[in-house]
């Protein structure tokens, strides 16, 4: 067995590492504080929000409102934009340090790219992209819900002899906690060592926008493989009816539309009243991310599409066909509104 | 000055649509189930065998898996590769990301390192992503995942790459030898090259590497080597979805779509 860098007897308390990007706090961060803050009363042990950047401190207060016990602020420039090098190193110098007993990640790029690097510098277990996380009543150890590849199947990991337990989350499984700007916390301000051999990877420029948050969105029109590249009538139909538009990642992966309206395992996982889905066969990977959606509807000309099996309105035809026709009826429903 | 050394890590993997959950014991099966090289492997592929027609040099295809997996590894040679090695011992078996991240570093420097490690960003099957950033951390290499774009200025030792964000992308440089993870469907794989086809089949140099020939530790290899544990294996619960099929026209199909989500939309 690989050594464990800490036992288990010497480890506690529950860990986030909070992710940000433009001045706030990333929402799968405040995710994960909420339903860390369940565990960790289950557990009766500390929350901590991990926080590292360049001025990171004004981000505190809302981890803190938001569910942490404290707040482990690492400050300094070659933390800021996020590199792989500087936030490994700080992150596992603290961890050792530490000892925490869990340690949670957003299950986004720069998440991902921390927490596979991070793991094995603390040569331990890593539990990617989970659908829930729990804890076993009888051993307490974190119980990570992860959804396989084909059809319908659904795994738990469990890290029972390494500590942290690390496991990343997709935006959008938890809800976000309700802000409750009374709670107290600590603000506990970290030294940070790291000079310019500590990072190896450069950032040239960046391109980030305040993308589009579909993990609350009300209303998806979402499109796949189907409809071979063209999302105009879909952007039609969302703008009409007061949807977001959203994505399979074959969709996403093919440049049609952004990575931030990605849906299922490796995007988001949304919880719309209606989700419209366009040409998406259905593949486990997508529907988690649509399972929770209230009324779900499927338009595929494929009959055998799997989508089907997980649709409450099913219309096997052409994509473009079928939306035209809706998209005219509620204009003129629209238009007699107005006139 | 010689061309660039890149190892391309490649696994094969079920074809996703053929796995099912076998009813009685709840567990995957994988029986009938065909195998491909994993799609992100294959644009990692075509990504070293690009660089390798801008600047030279020879691209070492690296794998650890089963005994089956060699004919895969002759398609990458016959794609334009130049040497393959498959790590392949029951000792390897029941690996997770730590475990496998570990053998294959180890591979890589048994190769006897190189300029370039380019992987897929992750694979079909366990879909963690999480080994081009442990392969980075055995080696001690610097990493950039994700990467959609890739720029070599092999004078300088310079790569360039695009790599994605949540809501963005970023253009970041780092000096060689490093790791890359690539994005699915970045550039489109090439067909096998029909004039190497034979030699790929037959004489190509498909080295076959057990943990003993390399000395391996066992504690760190496959289920020894692995932190985590899968604790169950199950059939998801399916929602209790309506499934009402609409028929007729397409005008008939939205008209009687359109009478059954009205309440939930809202006009804007």
């Amino acid at each position: 067995m690989i050594e464990p860098r800490y036992g288990l007897q010497e480890a506690r308390g529950i860990w986030v590492h909070l992710e940000h990007e433009d001045g706030a706090l990333e929402g799968v961060s405040l995710e994960l504080l909420g339903r860390a803050r369940t565990l960790a009363d289950q557990r009766r042990e500390p929350l901590t929000g991990v926080l590292l950047g360049g001025d990171v401190q004004p981000l505190a207060a809302e981890a803190i409102a938001c569910g942490a016990d404290t707040v482990i602020l690492a400050e300094h420039p070659l933390l800021e934009p996020y590199t792989t090098d500087p936030q490994t190193k700080v992150m596992a110098g603290l961890v050792l340090e530490h000892k925490p007993d869990m340690l949670l990640l957003g299950a986004t790029p720069n998440g991902r790219d921390l927490a596979g690097r991070l793991a094995v510098r603390l040569r331990t277990g890593l539990t990617a992209d989970c659908t829930d996380l729990t804890i076993d009543e009888k051993s307490g150890l974190l119980v990570g819900e992860v959804t396989g590849f084909g059809q319908g199947i659904l795994a738990t990991i469990e890290c029972p002899r390494h500590r942290p337990q690390m496991a990343t989350v997709r935006p959008g499984v938890f809800t976000r906690p309700q802000p409750d700007p009374s709670r107290q916390g600590d603000v506990r301000l970290v030294p940070v060592e790291l000079s310019e051999a500590d990072q190896r990877v450069r950032v040239l420029r960046r391109s980030t926008s305040k993308g589009v948050d579909i993990t609350q969105a009300e209303r998806l029109v979402v499109g796949g493989r189907g409809v071979q590249g063209d999302f105009a009538l879909l952007k039609k139909l969302a703008r009409l009816m007061g949807a977001d538009v959203g994505a399979s990642r074959v969709a996403v992966d093919q440049g049609w539309v952004g990575h931030d309206r990605m849906i299922g395992q490796t995007g988001s996982i949304t919880r719309p009243k209606l989700a419209i889905v366009c040409g998406v066969s259905g593949a486990t990977q997508f529907t988690v991310g649509i399972q929770d959606a209230e009324t779900v509807v499927a338009i595929n000309s494929d009959r055998e599409a799997p989508i089907f099996e997980t649709a409450d309105y099913c219309i096997v035809d052409d994509v473009f066909q079928v939306l035209a026709p809706l998209i005219d009826a509620l204009e003129r429903e629209k238009a007699g509104k107005k006139g | 000055m010689p061309g660039l050394h890149t190892i391309v890590c490649l696994k094969v993997v079920p074809k996703s649509e053929e796995v099912s959950v076998d009813p009685e014991t709840r567990t995957l099966d994988r029986g009938n189930a065909r195998s491909e090289i994993n799609g992100q492997d294959m644009n990692a592929l075509e990504a070293a065998l690009d660089l390798k027609d801008t600047y030279g040099g020879r691209i070492t295809i690296l794998s650890m898996g089963p005994p089956f997996f060699e004919p895969f590894l002759r398609l990458g040679l016959a794609m334009g590769a130049d040497a393959a090695y498959l790590m392949s011992d029951r000792a390897f078996g029941g690996a997770d990301t730590l475990a496998t991240s570990y053998t294959l570093a180890a591979g890589i420097k048994a190769i006897g390192g190189c300029d370039l490690v380019l992987c897929g960003e992750e694979s079909s099957d366990g879909a963690t992503a999480q080994v081009p950033p442990g392969i980075a951390e055995w080696l001690d290499l610097p990493q950039i995942t994700y990467v959609s774009r890739v720029q070599v200025m092999k004078k300088a030792r310079l790569l360039r790459a695009r790599r994605q964000l949540q809501s963005g992308y970023e253009m970041v440089e780092t000096l060689l030898p490093c790791v890359l993870s690539v994005k699915l469907g970045i550039n489109e794989p090439r067909f096998l090259d029909f004039q190497r086809w034979e030699w790929a089949m037959e004489e190509a140099p498909v080295t076959v590497w057990t943990a003993a020939d390399l000395g391996l530790d066992e504690g760190y290899l496959g289920l020894p080597g692995s932190p985590t544990a899968v604790s169950s294996v199950g059939a998801a619960p399916s929602a209790q979805r309506r499934g009402e099929f609409l028929s007729g026209t397409p005008q008939e199909e939205a008209q009687q779509l359109l009478e059954r989500i009205r309440p939930l939309v809202r006009l804007s």
